[in-house]
């Protein structure tokens, strides 16, 4: 190592940042997403949706019932929540698992900047990953017919808003929270959300289906939730929880190894 | 010229207390934090480096709070002793991105890859690094703001003796610039050959502190054990125990052997052979019973 060249770059500004973005922080996020084992999960999903729409056309022809029931039942009901789960927890939590979020902790950037940003790669990656093959599954499936392919688009795209904002609180407050998103995503959301009807009020699927409800032809959609509701329930928990992340967040603790 | 505070700081984990009442000041130069394993080095550098906070105490940099305080950043540089850095990016990325982090640009990074001399692989993939290039990586990712703080948290485990003594040499020209150094680790010559100051810690306390000849010295000094065998143990008990150098003996009939406690270290050492002689007595072992590190720091703990 060098013993004549000292260390002398310009003085840092004064105080951090307090912008709510930081395309650093954001470049960071979307590379380790994309470039790790879970993107092929992403790709996966997402191929599945659209060979099953491929198929099910061919066989059965274009029909808004099995359309809304594909849409509904695998991509809004199973599809979206995994992806959300891969997208937010795998925003942060393997960053806080193996320790090297110390390298943007340590550094003059607020911790809500970091949470902020990351919620918004997660948002974007899980809406391109959900909301896209889900429009191009129900052109297939039924050639958007009552615009069911744009009101499902539409509802996971709003859905992936509220998943990310959970699953990426839950990657700051838990080192299983892949685990605890499968069980939420595939217990909660995919069945419960479905089945129960009490429990369909708590079910982000239930409030995003009342967005597309709006969007879709009049009966197309059925959501068991009102849209003033759903759209005030989508904004207090994705506030909510990307708050306390923030705050799970500033008060991280690296313990030590021993 | 930035000095750390450490005053009167506890950190307990539930019923676990890692650091106990810990005072100490950590000024510009290089400080070796010397403990055993588990001694709450690194829970001391996590405080000071602002990712735990004490459950009492305060740490402060130049007076001010550390914990929840993003500013001091500015000032900080840390290379943590866990390997996990971001094994996607090239070193130049990895670098440049913490620069950028700092509010800095490329010439930044690219002086603060010079310094630690890793231009030449500035361009590979950081999963492909020796645990020596990942070293000099972190350290150019913690020098890229020119901090007047360095914390390195066991910065030698894994290196090889060459790396080792490149980046012992890279500190100690941190610590001759005006920069506050501070390293943790558990051996004692690695950090008598860097430091000019040492504390040592041991069992979540402050065990000492002073420069390498004090800290040696107390652990020279102190009382040492040792195990003897001879063909005539109780007759080389009474000859050792007449002599002021050792402060007793316990003939052990089931090993059969003595244990010996010296006081003088170095008057022992001769009186030993010289007694065996004089009264015609084999000696068969002769070994320290105590010579592990942690023994001697838990001898500096009771000192």
């Amino acid at each position: 190592m060098s013993t004549t060249s000292p260390v002398a770059p310009p003085a840092p500004a004064a105080a951090p940042k307090a912008a709510l973005f930081h395309p650093t922080v954001a470049r960071l996020t979307y590379r380790a997403l994309l470039g790790r084992r879970r993107a092929l999960i992403l790709v996966a999903l997402p191929a599945l949706l659209v060979a099953i729409a491929v198929i099910v056309r061919a066989l059965t022809g274009a029909d808004d019932g099995t359309a809304d029931g594909i849409l509904r039942g695998f991509a809004l009901g199973t599809m979206v929540p995994l992806i959300g789960v891969i997208a937010g927890t795998g925003a942060i939590g393997p960053e806080i698992d193996d320790g090297s979020v110390v390298y943007l902790l340590a550094k003059p950037v607020r911790r809500s900047t970091i949470i902020f940003t990351k919620l918004l790669v997660a948002i974007g990656v899980t809406a391109v990953f959900s909301a896209i093959p889900v429009l191009v599954a129900g052109f297939v499936l039924n050639g958007n017919s009552q615009q069911i392919a744009v009101a499902y688009a539409v509802a996971a795209a709003v859905a992936s808003v509220a998943y990310s904002a959970l699953f990426l609180l839950l990657g700051t407050l838990t080192r299983h929270a892949v685990v605890f998103g499968l069980v939420y995503a595939l217990v909660w959301e995919a069945f419960v959300g479905n089945v129960v009807p009490g429990a369909r009020t708590l079910s982000v699927q239930q409030w995003a289906l009342a967005v597309g409800e709006k969007v879709g032809s009049e009966g197309a959609l059925n959501s068991a939730v009102q849209l003033p509701l759903a759209v005030c329930l989508l904004v207090a928990v994705t506030t909510v929880a990307t708050w306390y992340a923030a705050r799970r967040l500033k008060a991280l603790t690296l313990a030590g190894e021993e | 010229m930035s000095t750390l505070h450490i005053d009167h700081v506890s950190r307990w984990f539930g019923n676990v207390v890692a650091v106990n009442d810990v005072t100490m000041t950590i000024a510009p130069g290089v400080t070796g934090l010397l403990g055993p394993n588990g001694a709450g080095k690194s829970t001391l550098i996590n405080m000071m480096g602002g990712f735990l906070a004490p459950s009492n105490g305060t740490v402060t940099l130049d007076g001010t709070t550390i914990w929840r305080n993003a500013a001091s950043y500015r000032h900080i540089g840390i290379v943590p002793e866990r390997e996990a850095m971001y094994d996607f990016l090239t070193g130049r990325e990895f670098v440049q991105a913490n620069a950028e982090l700092h509010g800095l640009g490329r010439a930044a990074a690219a002086r603060a890859l010079a310094t630690v001399e890793m231009e030449y692989a500035q361009d590979r993939k950081i999963s492909t690094y020796s645990k020596g290039m990942r070293q000099r990586v972190k350290m150019a990712s913690a020098l890229v703001h020119d901090p007047s703080v360095l914390l390195l948290d066991e910065p030698f485990n894994g290196m090889d003796p060459r790396q080792r003594m490149q980046l012992m040499e890279l500190l100690r020209q941190m610590g001759d610039e005006g920069r506050t150094v501070l390293f943790s680790s558990h051996i004692l010559e690695e950090v008598e050959q860097l430091a000019s100051h040492i504390e040592v810690v041991v069992a979540g306390r402050h065990a000492a502190s002073g420069d390498f000849r004090k800290i040696r010295r107390l652990m020279t000094d102190r009382p040492h054990r040792y195990l003897v065998r001879s063909d005539n143990d109780r007759a080389l008990a009474g000859a050792l125990i007449a002599d002021p150098s050792t402060s007793g003996i316990e003939v052990d009939v089931t090993e059969g052997a003595l244990h010996v406690q010296a006081v003088d270290f170095g008057r022992f050492t001769e009186l030993l052979p010289r007694v065996a002689r004089d009264h015609g007595i084999r000696l068969l072992t002769v070994s320290p019973s105590d010579e592990s590190l942690e023994s001697v720091f838990s001898y500096l703990v009771a000192a």
